[in-house]
């Protein structure tokens, strides 16, 4: 029997760039087929592809043994090649059947929507699949996790038989993760086929059938999570070889550096996003902030970098009440942000990457003298810092916007470390980047650590946090539940904290125990 | 020998790639693609053209094109010149006549001036994300405040008379950037809006200015009186060139926003609250403060320009004062790329062909509009580089297209 997705030879070009090279790949039926490769490697414009977003230059697609042209994502869905974007594409305000229901709608006599039809369906689908929807529910009353399996529920609605699935564990609690897997499952047991795009190496020997690995345009190999290893994928990522672990040694606090007490800031909304939160940070060591986005974490990171104004609450840094100070003033006194969004945030991407890289320091000595910019000096500054933070550029006087994000992000870390600084809040510090930039943050960011500069560190990778931090603070809805040794964390014990769940201590030092037993195997 | 060939081929090619992917080489076929059209729309409403085509075909595309070059003909020697009257001119040593033959290329210079003024205006205001529409009400408060220091404060010499009045008209205009600003900066009342109100302020406040306290009383019409001798802006020829020393006042501020923008840390401070107001938030900057200075410095090179108008052409405010230079502003910033340099060259364009379109109706009868049309088609094709692009098969440029980004439209 023909395999169900075959695409041979598809050749992508784009201006200067050669962004899939003869990418063959084959997916057959009742599998899950991960799709592994760093940002930039040309994954989505492969899926972009399949789904009808661009046309490819050669190459051919056959979906069960037929040839497919196709020219849009109706084409694509028509065939049976659904898509799950890492964004949802859901409407709020609607409830599940409309929001499944958009774009093919069920209609009775004289145009009246047949909700009670598509309902019936979706309850028929959810129970089929073990999705454990409510039609009737809206969108912004369901947490994210179902969210997402009403993303699934459209493409099922519309019968696909082959789901591509992009990066759709990057918005989960650890146990959202663990159900959707068990979805997962549950689809290809029904003879549907699973694409699965991730740069997540745990998730693909955990759950794939299948691996295969691009790089720069092309497959560079196609293994079995059983015939493979961590490291070895890692590898084959990256093109070198890599060390996953965070090589660190035990942290050696000093003083308190950083304090927030009884903290309180509003959303947008005015709604009480971070609610009665205190933590301290020592020097010389990393505090994570571990929980699912969208718990307060924003606003706190606003808040103790003067971006926001606190309700309630103090804010200390070295000793100074910085609570209400300026955005400056509070750089000046030795704090340095690595924000969550850089390129809203941290970068003027029109702007040369020189002067991005004083963008809060252009006003101090040797970067100006009275009130002339010395470009000179700022040129030279960008130079040295290109070099030393390894920045990957032809020059440095290129527009800040022709960086990977990788490349990027080196330009905020090089600024905010190559000045100096007694504090560092690096809010999700490796969001979208590969392996390769991932290591070389994650080392830097260590290296800040034994310096004896305080780290807050926030983030929604339960990973990072649990590799980075010497202890892990706990975020859920806007609230501290617990700040936990790292040696005592466990992922299940963060996960379930992470879900609003607070472990007996029994269930506690039951987790502890286990770890303790895996660790002595 | 072969090998030097075929690197001055390769780097012949390493060149055209840069020129073809350049911003430079969009707006000069832009430009041309403009007459080009332009020539097309002259021959279209030309009665000869129809009346040669029913001769025939040759005959009909003959008169087209002779049509259209006249047309151009004109206009060039409108705005710059008849290069055979001149030659004639300086032939015969008459002082007059060689004035004569070269005022055209002065008057569209003198047309130019208040472009440049009105050009780094809204440059200005672009580069810090601001949308400044209001360039034509801050002309008209600044020519009021200018010319009534021209003729209401006496006893001075022209050394101190000229600049104060230029600094009157600056403070005018300034004002009327400023209330804007402010308004943007505490409230976030788009400037777009505000801006386009109070054009319509200043307009109504001229007028009634000119009909009673700053009404010349020996006149029946609402004029200002003439402003003194020490205010007026010094001529650089005898009659008829009305050639003055704005010009170079105007190239002075191009030079002086260039510093401004380009050299100093309250610029660098304007471009990133231009170009990313979180990052410039995050980096420390204040963002109302720098919105406020830079609708106020617009409006300050808005009300120049009118000042400039008062005392170096006029001599007095009339209500008919209404040029349009600030809308045409708006149009010739974003010609310019909003750079001062730019912003200079796209009010020479503007200057002489609006200079050129007046001698181009007395000589061809092809309308005034004729122009207004060709600046609007050079406009949309910068505008949307992509059809040049197309039309020239260039490539993509390498780097995004540095676009003027609003945050204003954000809000």
């Amino acid at each position: 029997m023909a395999p169900v997705l075959e695409l041979r030879g598809i050749t992508k070009r784009f201006p200067g760039v050669l962004a899939n090279d003869h990418i063959d790949l084959t997916v057959e039926k009742g599998e899950i087929h991960a799709l592994l490769g760093e940002n930039g490697a040309g994954k989505t414009t492969l899926m972009n592809i399949l789904y009808g977003l661009y046309h490819p230059d050669e190459g051919e697609i056959f979906v069960n043994g037929q040839k497919l042209d196709v020219h849009s994502p109706i084409d694509a869905i028509k065939s049976g090649v659904g898509m799950v974007h890492q964004h949802f594409m859901l409407v709020p305000v609607f409830t599940v059947t409309e929001n499944v229901m958009l774009g093919e709608e069920y209609v009775k006599a004289g145009g009246i929507l047949d909700r009670t039809k598509a309902a019936n369906k979706i309850r028929e689908i959810s129970n089929t699949y073990k999705l454990d929807i409510n039609p009737d529910a809206y969108i912004s009353d369901i947490p994210v996790g179902m969210q997402q399996r009403v993303e699934i529920i459209k493409l099922l609605f519309r019968e696909a038989n082959i789901l591509i699935m992009d990066e759709p564990t990057a918005v989960l609690t650890p146990q959202e993760v663990e159900e959707l897997f068990k979805i997962m499952h549950t689809m290809i047991e029904k003879g549907k086929s699973i694409i699965f795009i991730t740069h997540k190496l745990g998730e693909v020997m955990e759950i794939a059938d299948r691996i295969t690995v691009i790089r720069g345009g092309k497959v560079v190999g196609s293994t079995t999570p059983a015939e493979s290893n961590l490291n070895d994928l890692a590898s084959m990522m990256v093109g070198r070889e890599v060390n996953l672990e965070v090589e660190k040694s035990e942290s050696v606090p000093g003083e308190v550096i950083f304090e927030v007490e009884n903290l309180k800031v509003l959303d947008p909304m005015g709604a009480l996003a971070v609610n009665d939160m205190s933590f301290k940070v020592h020097a010389g060591e990393v505090l994570g902030i571990a929980g699912v986005q969208g718990n307060g974490q924003t606003e706190l990171v606003r808040a103790i970098t003067g971006l926001l104004q606190a309700v309630d609450g103090e804010v200390r840094l070295c000793g100074q009440n910085i609570t209400h100070l300026s955005p400056r003033k509070i750089t000046e006194i030795g704090s340095a942000h690595i924000p969550e969004d850089r390129q809203k945030d941290g970068l003027v991407l029109g702007f040369p990457i020189a002067d991005n890289l004083v963008l809060n320091t252009y006003y101090l000595e040797p970067n100006s003298k009275f009130i002339w910019i010395d470009q000179k000096s700022i040129n030279e500054n960008g130079k040295k810092l290109v070099e030393n933070f390894d920045i990957r550029t032809p020059s440095p006087f290129v527009p800040v916007s022709n960086l990977s994000g990788g490349n990027q992000q080196k330009v905020i870390v090089a600024r905010e470390f190559s000045r100096p600084i007694k504090f560092l809040v690096a809010s999700q510090p490796t969001r979208g980047l590969d392996v390769g930039s991932i290591e070389y943050i994650h080392k830097r960011l260590i290296e800040k650590r034994d310096e004896g500069c305080a780290i807050l560190l926030v983030s929604t990778e339960l990973d990072e946090v649990m590799q980075l931090s010497d202890r892990i603070a706990v975020v859920y809805r806007g609230k501290v539940l617990d700040i936990l040794e790292a040696k005592n964390a466990t992922k299940e014990l963060v996960g379930l904290l992470m879900a609003g769940i607070i472990p007996s201590e029994e269930e506690k030092q039951k987790l502890l125990a286990k770890k303790k037993q895996i660790l002595m195997t | 020998m072969e090998k030097t060939t075929e690197n001055k081929k390769k780097s012949l090619s390493v060149f055209w790639d840069e020129f073809s992917s350049s911003n430079f080489l969009v707006i000069l076929l832009a430009i041309f693609t403009g007459i080009l059209l332009g020539g097309v729309l002259v021959a279209i409403t030309t009665n000869e053209v129809y009346d040669a085509f029913r001769v025939s075909i040759w005959s009909g595309l003959g008169t087209a094109l002779r049509t259209a070059w006249n047309t151009y003909v004109a206009l060039f020697t409108g705005s710059v010149g008849d290069p055979e009257k001149i030659r004639l001119a300086f032939a015969s040593g008459d002082q007059l006549a060689i004035r004569r033959a070269i005022n055209p290329f002065f008057e569209s210079l003198v047309q130019s001036t208040p472009y440049i003024f009105g050009g780094l205006a809204v440059a200005l205001g672009f580069r810090a994300g601001l949308f400044n529409i209001g360039v034509e009400g801050q002309i008209f408060i600044g020519a009021a405040t200018g010319v009534w220091a021209g003729y209401a404060i006496e006893g001075l010499p022209t050394i101190i008379h000229i600049p104060l009045a230029m600094l009157f008209g600056a403070l005018g205009g300034a004002l009327w950037g400023f209330i804007p600003g402010l308004l943007k900066a505490k409230t976030g009342a788009h400037e777009v809006i505000t801006t386009i109100m109070m054009n319509y302020i200043a307009f109504r406040l001229v007028d009634w200015l000119l009909k009673f306290p700053m009404k010349d009383p020996n006149e029946f019409t609402p004029k200002t009186p003439w402003i003194l001798e020490t205010a007026k802006l010094p001529r650089l020829f005898d009659t008829p060139i009305r050639f003055h020393i704005g010009f170079f006042i105007a190239i002075l501020m191009a030079v002086a926003v260039y510093y401004l923008l380009f050299k100093t840390t309250w610029g660098f401070e304007l471009r990133m609250v231009g170009s990313n107001p979180n990052a410039a938030r995050y980096a420390g900057v204040k963002i109302t403060k720098t919105t406020i200075l830079a609708m106020v410095l617009s409006g300050a090179l808005a009300g120049m320009a009118g000042a400039n108008e008062v005392l170096g052409v006029n001599y007095r405010l009339l209500p008919a004062f209404s040029s349009g230079y600030g809308f045409d502003s708006i149009a010739l910033a974003l010609l310019g790329k909003t750079h001062p340099l730019g912003v200079i060259l796209s009010s020479l364009l503007f200057g002489f062909l609006r200079n050129g379109a007046r001698s181009m109706q007395l000589a061809v009868g092809v309308p005034i509009d004729i122009v207004s049309i060709l600046q609007a088609v050079i406009l949309a094709f910068i505008a949307a580089p992509a059809i040049i692009r197309t039309i020239y098969r260039l490539r993509e440029p390498k780097h995004k297209e540095d676009l003027v980004s609003l945050r204003s439209w954000k809000g």
